[in-house]
């Protein structure tokens, strides 16, 4: 089993409904956030192209973040999901360096937090993440890339896709559809 | 990562000291001055026991999930509130049966959850006092708050009739109120979404179609082939079933047509952007029918079947050749012929689509009239993947006693003019309320509710002027909003999460209701606006207009008539009927009759003909930017609702200011540098009471400048958004009225940057 989400540059607007649906979702306190929204511009006035992103941890295949925790706090769950154990974590930022999609925020109760791709409260309940699930233009797609039938597995196939920094040999596992 | 760094304000309890309104007899109050006096509410002789009970029910019924529609927009999407285990509310999200959002909120209602945290919610009624000639706000109870607004409108009545009172609404409290002013005899409720929104569109429509498009706009984009966006910028102005059919249109290959002259995201998902020069579109419009009917790309028998005026039409359009058109706009005449082929290609699925906030220049109605001239050319209205035929549910209302009929009307406040406006124009209300010598309709008495006018109306001095004229102006409020202070008595209304309010039955492709429970009992000493409404009339003697116990009594008897209950409401929050007639679209070849005087389709319209405007609409120039200044165009963020969300601590979260949008050329020529602040001033000398910052950036022309509307409060009791960003409300001073409707056209203002004590708002805060 292998987790993984694709977002659709083409559909997504950019309207952040993502990062407030995990906030109230996973509790994240005001002020942080677990995703969020990129949007880049090139081209020069009327010839011009927008990319909208959103952003998450990578959960990558080789992460620096689980290589460099000195505790064992990061870890790698079920499906490849990387986590973080609050109880394990000292806090001590070295993942949060590590990381090159700058994914983790040190939480204000002492220990580091990121994206889960809400793991224990909605995947283990057959529901999507919430950020996927709350998406209005729907263009989040999340399932097991092992499963040829999962969403995310279809749209990879039919679709042209890149991930972030793959020169920095993480093996994310974020696909953005452009 | 993002950094969102939390802003703390200083939470300042100010003696009011203002010295712009020192003159006026109404001095504005920041809600900070409560007076010495201030009682709490033990002083209070309302019987609690009765409000408590209201909210009893609640708990026995409490379940993991309650019911609600959404109120942080229009759209009201239905969906579930959510607790946690210490009996707060953690999330809302949409219910999958709810058409209006298919199961999806939008980041405004997944952060709905602000509007009941938010600390600084109006907390209880407040009544104005004047001790050594300085104006402040006493706390009050419920019952004294409410006695003096009865007392007060029975004696300012008895002097002026009772039609001297206006509601001003935007909203679910709007039908509370506005029943107990129809029983008090005054028919005069309004709200800005007309006249300062959609209601071109609606007028427009009228006049051609016989019908309006309503909302959730009928609009079928989810089976459309092509849709034309004319400065609707879907996707950042976050209409919910909007953009999820947009979606949906572009997973299905659709060919989207944007004309905007700021690259919006909706131009960005576009097959064609056309990067019209502002204040043109109608030369756009016109020169497209001129392409499609020389071409023959019409819809030759839908026209012939449904259509008058088509001849006269034909004629009328020669002239307005894409050669001509591009003079004016600065499209190219081969992109206009190309854009045209595309819909002619795609019809009869193809939208014109009329937008919603349409009151930019004044003669907009007209703009609308050709928008919706080019769907009919194009055989659009009435068919799949154009414009469906919405239904809505029957639901009886409870039976009350008739309304008293009133002396004289609310048109009589705009008498002779804008007569073609289909609901109440409420800038007509507000010109009406100052006095002039030749006046028999004006206005003593405001209640205001769920809008924040002076954000809302432009030409805040005019509002400021009616306001000044007023005996008693009550504002019912979540927040602190500007308005407040200019009030007489203040009601805290509870946020929506803490209340019933009335069904929601808005007309859909499928007739439903949806249903608000309150989730929560209402914090601090607020109460729901139906209980207000009720408890008011009851002082009035008015009672026999609210026979019903509470709202839960309300709904039940309304729902248990269409084979409902409250009971299954609570367990499902929306229901869905089918429809009455199978006439979502029209049958090929059908007989359709219009509801226009000719029964057809008016190309030629004889609405506009018999009141004196052009019968087919003509280009009219509008006036250019002077040199040195830009064109004020504003505009939606897909995380904010008008000004009603800039306090909300979800949503601030994801934006806490405006920005305003500079092209890099205008930017090097004024020396202008990312991030930094400046003041506007507009063409009237009017300079902003805050600082923006620029953001440079291609996006926009450089004979215009952008910001999102909503922001700049003055009111340092929002502690959040006070002082955040450009108030552009304010720099709207020059209007261009509507004729045919009153509209008031606010696209015509021109701004300069100006450097001198820019370090205002945010900026100045750290």
């Amino acid at each position: 089993m292998r987790y993984a989400m694709a977002v659709d540059t083409k559909k997504c607007v950019g309207c952040s409904d993502c990062v407030v649906a995990c906030q109230t979702e996973n509790k994240v306190p005001i002020g942080y956030c677990r995703d969020w929204v990129v949007e880049v511009t090139d081209g020069t006035y009327p010839q011009l192209e927008i990319e909208i992103r959103s952003e998450r941890c990578n959960h990558c295949d080789n992460s620096p973040c689980v290589r460099c925790c000195p505790t064992g706090a990061s870890h790698y769950a079920e499906g490849g999901i990387v986590l973080v154990t609050p109880e394990k974590c000292i806090g001590c930022g070295a993942c949060i360096a590590s990381c090159p999609y700058d994914a983790r925020y040190p939480h204000p109760d002492g220990y580091v937090d990121k994206c889960t791709f809400c793991l224990e409260n909605r995947v283990k309940k057959g529901l999507d993440p919430a950020c996927v699930s709350v998406c209005p233009t729907k263009c989040m797609y999340f399932g097991d890339l092992d499963d040829p039938n999962s969403p995310v597995s279809i749209v990879l196939k039919k679709r042209k896709w890149k991930t972030l920094i793959p020169e920095a040999g993480t093996m994310p596992q974020l696909y953005f559809l452009i | 990562m993002i950094s969102h760094i939390a802003s703390i304000c200083s939470f300042l309890i100010e003696i009011n000291n203002t010295v712009d309104m020192t003159t006026t007899r109404r001095q504005f109050i920041k809600l900070g001055a409560l007076s010495a006096g201030s009682v709490t509410l033990a002083g209070s002789s309302f019987n609690w026991t009765t409000a408590s009970s209201l909210f009893e029910n609640q708990k026995s019924v409490a379940s993991d999930r309650t019911p609600t529609y959404c109120e942080v927009c229009f759209w009201q999407c239905a969906g579930w509130v959510y607790k946690d285990e210490n009996g707060e509310i953690q999330k809302i999200i949409g219910n999958d049966d709810d058409p209006h959002c298919n199961g999806r909120f939008c980041p405004r209602g997944t952060g709905g959850v602000g509007q009941y945290s938010d600390t600084d919610r109006l907390k209880t009624p407040m009544i104005r006092t004047r001790t050594d000639g300085v104006d402040s706000f006493r706390e009050v109870g419920w019952d004294e708050a409410l006695d003096y607004i009865a007392d007060r409108m029975k004696e300012i009545s008895s002097k002026y009739g009772p039609e001297c009172v206006a509601l001003f609404t935007h909203g679910s409290g709007g039908s509370h109120f506005g029943q107990m002013l129809k029983a008090f005899g005054s028919q005069s409720v309004t709200a800005p979404s007309f006249a300062q929104c959609r209601g071109p569109r609606e007028v427009g429509f009228l006049t051609t179609f016989g019908d309006i498009i309503y909302s959730p706009e009928r609009t079928d984009i989810r089976d459309t082939r092509c849709l034309v966006l004319i400065g609707s910028h879907i996707g950042e102005n976050m209409h919910n079933g909007q953009i999820q059919e947009m979606s949906d249109a572009i997973d299905k290959g659709a060919t989207i047509i944007t004309v905007d002259p700021r690259f919006s995201t909706a131009a960005s998902k576009s097959k064609y952007w056309l990067p019209i020069k502002p204040s043109t579109d109608m030369a756009l419009l016109l020169s497209w029918m001129n392409v499609l009917i020389e071409n023959g790309w019409y819809d030759k028998d839908y026209i012939a079947r449904y259509a008058h005026g088509f001849e006269e039409l034909k004629e009328h359009v020669k002239k307005y050749t894409p050669e001509w058109a591009y003079g004016i706009t600065t499209i190219d005449p081969n992109i206009i012929r190309r854009t045209a082929k595309e819909m002619f290609d795609a019809s009869p699925a193809v939208i014109i689509h009329p937008g919603r906030h349409v009151t930019w220049y004044g003669d907009d109605t007209q703009r609308l009239r050709a928008v919706a001239i080019l769907n009919a050319l194009l055989g659009s209205w009435g068919r799949r993947g154009g414009f469906y035929n919405p239904e809505k549910a029957k639901v009886p209302e409870f039976p009350v006693p008739a309304f008293p009929i009133p002396k004289h009307l609310p048109t009589e406040a705009y008498k002779g003019k804008y007569k073609l406006a289909n609901e109440v124009v409420s800038n007509g209300i507000c010109d009406a309320t100052i006095p002039t010598p030749d006046k028999n309709c004006s206005y003593k008495i405001w209640i205001v509710n769920g809008t924040n006018l002076l954000a809302a109306l432009p030409d805040q001095e005019q509002t400021k002027r009616a306001i000044e004229a007023l005996e008693l102006l009550v504002v019912v409020d979540t927040m602190p909003a500007e308005i407040t202070g200019f009030a007489d008595v203040i009601l805290p209304e509870c946020s929506y999460l803490e209340r019933y309010d009335m069904l929601r039955k808005s007309p859909h492709r499928e007739p439903n209701i949806a249903i608000r429970v309150p989730a929560v009992s209402p914090k601090y000493n607020s109460m729901p606006a139906d209980w207000m409404a009720k408890k008011l009339a009851e002082k009035l003697g008015l009672g026999a207009w609210f026979p019903w116990k509470d709202m839960e009594e309300h709904l039940d008897w309304q729902l248990k008539e269409i084979g409902s209950s409250l009971e299954e409401m609570k367990r499902i929050g929306v229901k869905k009927f089918p429809r009455m007639h199978d006439n979502l679209y029209f049958a090929p070849g059908e007989d359709v009759t219009f509801n226009t005087n000719t029964g057809k389709i008016e190309l030629y319209s004889t609405d506009m003909e018999a009141e004196g405007f052009d019968p087919m609409p003509v280009y009219t120039a509008h006036e250019e930017p002077p040199e040195g200044f830009y064109r004020l165009i504003y505009g939606r963020a897909p995380m904010h609702t008008f000004s009603r969300t800039a306090n909300n601590p979800n949503l601030t979260d994801l934006m806490d200011e405006n920005t305003l949008w500079v092209n890099p050329k205008v930017a090097k020529i004024w020396g202008l540098k990312a991030g930094q602040y400046v003041k506007l001033k507009n063409q009237d000398e009017k300079t902003s009471s805050f600082s923006i910052k620029v953001r440079i950036t291609e996006r926009i022309r450089w004979d215009s400048v952008y910001m999102v509307h909503g922001f700049g409060h003055n009111n340092k009791k929002l502690s959040r958004a006070y002082g955040r960003g450009i108030n552009d409300t304010e720099l709207i001073t020059r209007v261009k009225v509507d004729p045919v409707m009153g509209g008031t056209g606010m696209r015509g203002n021109f701004v300069t940057f100006v450097f001198e004590n820019e370090k205002a708002g945010k900026e100045a805060e750290s």
